[in-house]
């Protein structure tokens, strides 16, 4: 029956996932397979979650929209006449086209290219041209209801001029879903003064999206790979800082107070390649930090599932957004942010303190290399593990050392469990 | 002057002598961005911080902010020891898997003199990437340069160059500057 009759095929042509062992190894098909992928945007980014989609200050006025995503889906966010925020799919109910194709823009309502079927800014079918048909012929059907055939509609949640969408409607209340120590973390960023956008980043990353939220989990990484960070004393191994982790697991925020780098102890150097010692900068403010938060942390990274990075790098401020595409790549949309009551000295010192970040980025250009790499790996020497092993003590959760793996096991927890894995 | 009335202008440049100083400065402007492009395709990087003037602005700006006023850009330098920063930094600190880059410059426009001492100029330019595990040169980047020079002991210097680039997203990352 069997052709090859060896028993010694390891390709299998229908896949049983089983998670080996516990949460200190994580197997390769977690990033590399297809049914996997469909299931977490089935289960995830279409699930019980809020997804970033965009933010307050993109669509101030009525009838301003952005284009956007909900994992892989594109949605448009748009404000409608009454002041309300919607976010509905970019797909004609009629031939689904995504029929929105600008950016961003101000519209007083939708209209698809294709047939001219025309929605409100709720996403409600407003129009169909020759709907009665002409002399008496063609047309719909009598029975044809507008009112049942509206844009797919999904639930709104804005936080501090934050947007987000779900596709459930009994996804648990935005606060309840960060949980307190996440949310004091998003409202120190997002203090209440009112956002100004400074611009935007996008760029593809050949890798899984889940790497992205690992990579910002693996304050580990940042002591050894980032010299920037370690030579002018923003993270160090020996710095105060902290590992913090919802109760749930998929939340974190990477946090660190900046120290002056002669402090940095003789032993914790030596075990840091990148430590160059002596070290120094032609233009030094470019790391100037301007005390403007309400926090004992200069820098935050909060990783805010499933698609929302908020970064608070000293006085460099952005959203990263991911929006996956297959289980090898996901796109990057950053929307760079300072505060309409900055002067122009300080846009100026966020710009400049802006080429640590993004895909040119002293820490970003390395960020995205890294992940890429991991992925490669994953790709030519497939079906293996990898290890997460590093402060085992603390199984999965908040840790307070940098030498420390623990978010990522708590991410995993949480993920094994909505994916039934 | 809008450019294509400067463009006009210089074209109607009378005399004989006017039109061969015009074709002189041409000249000049190409094989300044000759050097450049050999400069960033060597990854002499320290030689191509020297091509910048002490108060530089230099900066790589996706056409998207650029045509809706917004100032970030993916490397953001307003003078030149931020420039000289960039270069050490990515000789000697960045860590991002080794590659060939090509930097072609092309179709220069030369606006002529702003009154300033400043000489306006436009080009296109395409980079194109090859990373050593694929087996394509792909291209990586593209867009236009929109500079000012101006002469620093006798030769040009850049004081503003905007890398403008069309490409929506970047492939990964820019590890190496255009």
């Amino acid at each position: 029956m069997d052709g090859s009759g060896n028993g010694r095929d390891t390709v299998l042509l229908e896949r049983q996932y089983l998670w080996p062992g516990d949460l200190t190894e994580i197997p390769d098909w977690v990033y590399t397979d297809e049914p996997i992928y469909r299931r977490e945007v089935e289960r995830i980014f279409h699930g019980p979650t809020w997804n970033y989609v965009a933010l307050e200050a993109e669509i101030p006025n009525p009838g301003d929209f952005i284009r956007s995503h909900v994992g892989p889906t594109p949605v448009v966010v748009a404000r409608a006449k009454d002041g309300d925020i919607s976010v509905v799919e970019n797909r004609c109910v009629h031939r689904a086209a995504e029929f929105c194709r600008e950016l961003s823009g101000t519209v007083n309502e939708f209209i698809c290219p294709y047939h001219q079927w025309t929605y409100d800014l709720k996403g409600n079918l407003i129009g169909v041209p020759f709907r009665r048909g002409v002399g008496g012929k063609g047309g719909m059907p009598p029975s044809f209801n507008l009112a049942e055939h509206g844009l797919r509609k999904l639930k709104v949640s804005a936080h501090r001029g934050v947007v987000f969408a779900s596709y459930r409607d009994d996804t648990e209340p935005f606060a309840d879903y960060l949980g307190p120590d996440v949310l004091r973390e998003f409202e120190a960023t997002f203090d209440g003064r009112k956002l100004k956008v400074l611009g935007h980043y996008r760029h593809s990353l050949p890798g899984n999206w889940k790497l992205y939220h690992e990579n910002l989990k693996d304050p580990y990484h940042a002591t050894l790979l980032h010299t920037f960070l370690v030579t002018f004393g923003l993270l160090v191994a020996g710095n105060r800082s902290l590992m913090l982790t919802d109760k749930s697991g998929r939340h974190g925020v990477m946090a660190s107070a900046k120290s002056d780098a002669s402090r940095v102890a003789a032993d914790a150097k030596k075990e840091m390649r990148a430590f160059r010692e002596g070290m120094s900068l032609r233009e030094p403010r470019f790391m100037d930090f301007v005390q403007e938060f309400d926090s004992p942390w200069s820098v935050t990274m909060a990783t805010i599932w499933p698609n929302l990075i908020v970064q608070r790098e000293m006085n460099t401020l952005g959203i990263r957004q991911i929006v996956p595409n297959g289980p090898h790549e996901f796109l990057m949309k950053w929307t760079m942010f300072g505060f309409e009551s900055d002067d122009e000295q300080m846009t100026r010192h966020r710009l400049r303190q802006g080429n640590l970040m993004g895909p040119a980025g002293f820490l970003g250009l390395e960020d995205n290399e890294a992940m890429k790499f991991v992925q490669d790996g994953m790709r030519r020497v497939p079906d293996k593990r990898h290890l997460v092993k590093l402060d085992a003590a603390t199984e999965a959760g908040t840790a307070d050392t940098l030498i420390s793996e623990a978010a990522i096991r708590a991410m995993y927890k949480h993920w094994r469990r909505e994916m039934g894995l | 002057m809008s450019e294509a009335g400067a463009v006009l202008e210089a074209g109607a440049a009378k005399t004989r002598d006017e039109r061969l100083d015009a074709l002189l400065l041409y000249q000049e402007v190409n094989e300044f961005n000759a050097a450049y492009a050999a400069a960033l395709d060597e990854q002499r990087l320290m030689d191509w911080a020297e091509m910048f003037t002490e108060d530089a602005f230099y900066v790589v700006i996706s056409r998207e902010n650029s045509d809706r006023g917004l100032p970030v850009g993916l490397i953001y330098c307003d003078s030149q020891r931020m420039i000289y920063d960039r270069a050490y930094a990515l000789a000697k600190t960045t860590m991002f898997a080794p590659r060939y880059l090509r930097h072609i410059i092309g179709n220069l426009q030369v606006f002529g003199e702003d009154g300033h001492g400043r000489i306006r100029a436009r080009a296109n330019y395409a980079l194109i990437q090859v990373l050593y595990d694929r087996p394509e040169a792909k291209l990586h980047q593209v867009g236009a340069y929109h500079d000012l020079f101006r002469r620093v002991d006798g030769r040009l210097k850049l004081c503003e160059r905007r890398c403008v680039y069309d490409s929506l997203l970047v492939d990964n990352a820019l590890c190496l500057p255009v």
